[in-house]
C-alpha cells in the first residue's frame, strides 16, 4: 500500500510547484491577499467548491450514510442550498463593498476599530475551531490511510500543518487557490469513478442499487443480524429531540456558510460583482453534484462493503477508501485516499490564508495602527508570519489533543458561530440603515458567546448530563444574534452610519468605487 | 506586474467619486427602481427557498410515517424530497442569474450617466 504514499508525494509536488510559480507571480498586497482578483468565474467557483468540500464532507458524509443511511444524505442537502443564501444575499454586496475581508464590509459604514477588532475575533475563533477539527481529522486519517507505511499521527499533523504554512506564506492567494482547485477536480473525478463503480456493480441500473439500499445488513451490538432500510428516515435523529436538532443544524448550515471567513473572501478574488455572481453558481454547480453523488459513496459503500467490514478496518470515515478498495483493488483505494489527502491540505490552507489576513489587515493594520501601513508591505509581512503562527498553532494543539479526540462537534461550532456572530451583523449593515456600530459589537458578542455556551451544555461535551439537548445550537443561537444585534443597535443612534448607508447602498448595488483588480 | 504604488493600494482605491456622487446616485428613479426590482426578486426567492428547505428537516421529523412512503418503486418520499432540494437550489439560481442580468443593465445605465456628466 506505499502507492499511497507515493500518491500523496506526487500531489504534494505539484502543489510545491505551482507554490513556487504562484510566489514568483505575485507581489504586493491585493496579490498576495486577493490573488490580484483577476480570477475568472470558474478558477474562483472551483476553488470555492475546493474550499467548501471538506474531508468532513467527502469521508464524514459517506461515513454517515454507510452507518446511518437517510438522515447522513439530510446533511448533503442543506450543503448545497445553503449557497442560495452566499448567491442571494452576501456575494455581490461583499465584493462591491470590501477590499479583503468580511469586516470590510461593516468599517464601510460604522465605527472601524470596535467592528475590525469584532470581526477579527469571529474570524479567528470559527477558523481555528473549523481547523482544529481538520487537524486532528488530518492526522488520524492519514496514518490510517498509510498504516502500512508506519506514519503516524504526529507526522502526519506536522507533514500538513508544515505544507499548509508553505502554501499560504510564500504562495499566498493565487497558490492556496490553485491548490484548491486541483483538489476539486481530483474529487470530482475521484467521486464520479467512484459513482461508476457503484452503479456497474449493480448492473448499471438504479432499481437493483436502490432495492439493495432498502435491505442492509449489519450485527448491531449485542452481534444480532439486523436488516434495515436505509432510506427510512430517523436512524441517526431519534426523538423527542432528533427533529430539532435537525432544523437546527439546517439553521447553521443555511445561515452559517455565508458568514464563513474562508469562503466570503474567495470573492474577492475575481475583478467584479458579475463575475462573483458566476463564481457561486459555478460552486453551486459542483457542490450539488458532490452532494447527490454522496448517495451512491455513502450506500455504496453500506451495500457493498457492509457496516460490519468498515467498523472492523477504521471506522465510518473510512467507508469511502474502503468501498474504492472493494470495487477497484489498491491502486483506486491509494487515489482516493490521495484524494482526501488533498482535501483536508487545501481547506486547511484556505483556513489559514483567511485568518491571517483578518489578522494582518483587521487588526493589526487597522485596529492597531488606525488604517496606515508603517511601510510598503507591512501588511503581506504580517500576514505570512501569522500564517506561520496560525500553523504551528494548530500542529501543536493536534499533537495535544491527539488522535483520538472527538473533534466532529466543533465544525458544528464553527458553523454556529458563523450563523449567528457573522451572518447577522452582515445582513443588517448592508441592509437596515438604522443599524450602527453598537448593533454591530453586540451582536458579534451575543452570537459567539452563546454558540460557546450552548455548545458547552449540550451532549458533545456534557454526554448524558447535557442542559441543552441539541447538538446544534443553531436554533437558539442564531436568533440570539440577531436579537443581541438589533436591541444594540436600538438602544442608541449613530447618524454617521445612517448617513453613510447611503453610500453603501449605491456602491454594493452598482459597484461604483469598488475595488478593481489589477492588471498583470 | 503590479507597480510600486499598487502596493499600498488603500490611497487608490475611493478613486475621484465625491460624497454628493451618492447622494445624486441614490437619488435618481434609476437607481430606486433597481433596488425595488433586486427586492421584488430576492426577497420572494429567499422566502421560498427557505420555507422550502425546512419543510424537510421538519416534515421527516415530524411526519416520519408519511415521508417513509414508498412512490417510485422503492424509492419513499423523503429520498425523493431531499433529491428535489438540489434542483430546487439549482433552478432558483439560474432564475437569479437570469434576473441579475436585468439588474447589471440597469446598474450600467446609472453608471453611465453619472460618468457622462449631468
Amino acid at each position: 500500500m506505499s502507492t499511497a504514499l507515493g500518491m500523496f508525494l506526487v500531489f504534494i509536488a505539484v502543489t510545491l510547484y505551482i507554490t513556487w510559480w504562484a510566489a514568483r507571480r505575485s507581489s504586493g498586497s491585493s496579490a498576495y491577499f486577493a490573488a490580484g482578483r483577476s480570477l475568472t468565474a470558474w478558477q474562483n467557483g472551483v476553488a470555492v467548491a475546493g474550499d467548501y468540500m471538506s474531508a468532513a464532507s467527502f469521508l464524514g458524509i459517506a461515513g454517515i450514510i454507510a452507518f446511518q443511511g437517510y438522515d447522513g444524505f439530510m446533511y448533503s442537502v442543506g450543503w448545497l442550498v445553503a449557497y442560495l443564501t452566499v448567491l442571494l444575499v452576501v456575494a455581490e454586496p461583499l465584493r462591491n463593498a470590501g477590499k479583503y475581508t468580511m469586516a470590510d464590509v461593516l468599517a464601510y459604514r460604522l465605527s472601524p476599530r470596535p467592528v475590525r477588532a469584532m470581526g477579527a475575533l469571529s474570524t479567528l475563533t470559527v477558523s481555528a475551531f473549523y481547523m482544529i477539527a481538520q487537524m486532528v481529522g488530518a492526522g488520524a486519517l492519514v496514518s490510517l490511510l498509510l498504516k502500512d507505511t508506519g506514519v503516524t499521527f504526529h507526522t502526519a499533523v506536522i507533514a500538513v500543518g508544515a505544507l499548509m504554512i508553505v502554501y499560504v506564506v510564500f504562495g499566498g492567494m493565487l497558490a492556496t487557490t490553485w491548490v484548491q482547485i486541483v483538489k476539486a477536480a481530483l474529487l470530482m473525478g475521484g467521486t464520479i469513478l467512484l459513482s461508476l463503480l457503484v452503479l456497474k456493480h449493480f448492473g448499471f441500473s438504479l432499481g437493483n442499487f436502490f432495492t439493495a439500499v432498502t435491505q442492509v445488513s449489519y450485527h448491531d451490538a449485542q452481534g444480532n443480524v439486523v436488516t434495515q432500510n436505509f432510506l427510512t428516515p430517523g436512524l441517526r435523529y431519534k426523538p423527542p429531540y432528533g427533529a430539532l436538532d435537525l432544523i437546527s443544524l439546517g439553521m447553521a448550515l443555511i445561515f452559517g456558510t455565508a458568514g464563513l471567513p474562508h469562503i466570503l473572501v474567495r470573492f474577492y478574488t475575481v475583478p467584479d460583482a458579475k463575475t462573483a455572481r458566476a463564481s457561486v453558481v459555478w460552486a453551486m454547480l459542483i457542490i450539488g453534484s458532490f452532494y447527490i453523488l454522496t448517495t451512491f459513496l455513502g450506500f455504496g459503500a453500506a451495500t457493498i462493503v457492509g457496516r460490519d467490514f468498515i467498523a472492523k478496518n477504521g471506522g465510518t470515515n473510512m467507508s469511502a477508501p474502503l468501498l474504492a478498495q472493494t470495487l477497484g483493488g489498491d491502486f483506486f483505494f491509494a487515489f482516493i485516499s490521495a484524494i482526501a489527502f488533498a482535501t483536508i491540505l487545501a481547506v486547511v490552507a484556505g483556513l489559514t490564508i483567511s485568518a491571517s489576513t483578518s489578522f494582518a489587515h483587521d487588526f493589526w493594520t487597522n485596529v492597531l495602527h488606525r488604517g496606515k501601513e508603517r511601510s510598503p508591505g507591512e501588511e503581506v509581512r504580517v500576514a505570512r508570519v501569522t500564517a506561520f503562527v496560525v500553523g504551528a498553532i494548530s500542529i501543536l494543539i493536534a499533537i495535544l489533543l491527539g488522535p483520538n479526540a472527538n473533534v466532529a462537534f466543533l465544525v458544528a461550532l464553527a458553523f454556529a458561530v458563523a450563523a449567528s456572530a457573522n451572518l447577522p451583523v452582515i445582513v443588517l449593515s448592508l441592509f437596515w440603515r438604522r443599524f450602527n456600530t453598537r448593533g454591530a459589537v453586540a451582536g458579534l458578542a451575543t452570537g459567539l458567546l452563546s454558540s460557546l455556551v450552548l455548545i458547552l451544555l449540550s451532549p458533545s461535551i456534557m454526554k448524558g448530563a447535557a442542559v441543552f439537548p441539541l447538538e446544534n445550537p443553531g436554533i437558539v443561537s442564531i436568533p440570539l444574534g440577531f436579537l443581541g444585534a438589533a436591541l444594540g443597535a436600538l438602544t442608541g443612534r449613530e447618524p454617521e452610519a445612517e448617513e453613510k448607508f447611503t453610500e453603501l447602498n449605491v456602491r454594493a448595488n452598482t459597484g461604483l468605487g469598488a475595488e478593481k483588480a489589477v492588471a498583470h | 506586474m503590479p507597480t510600486a504604488s499598487e502596493l499600498n493600494d488603500r490611497e487608490r482605491s475611493n478613486e475621484t467619486i465625491r460624497s454628493a456622487d451618492w447622494e445624486r446616485v441614490a437619488a435618481t428613479d434609476e437607481f430606486k427602481s433597481l433596488i425595488a426590482a433586486k427586492r421584488r426578486f430576492i426577497a420572494p426567492a429567499v422566502i421560498f427557498f427557505i420555507v422550502y428547505y425546512f419543510a424537510l428537516p421538519a416534515l421527516v421529523g415530524y411526519a416520519p410515517g408519511l415521508m417513509s412512503r414508498r412512490v417510485l418503486g422503492v424509492i419513499n418520499l423523503a429520498y425523493l424530497f431531499a433529491l428535489s432540494q438540489f434542483f430546487m437550489a439549482w433552478i432558483i439560481a439560474a432564475l437569479y442569474v437570469r434576473a441579475a442580468g436585468r439588474f447589471d443593465e440597469m446598474a450600467r445605465k446609472i453608471l453611465h450617466r453619472l460618468k457622462g456628466g449631468e
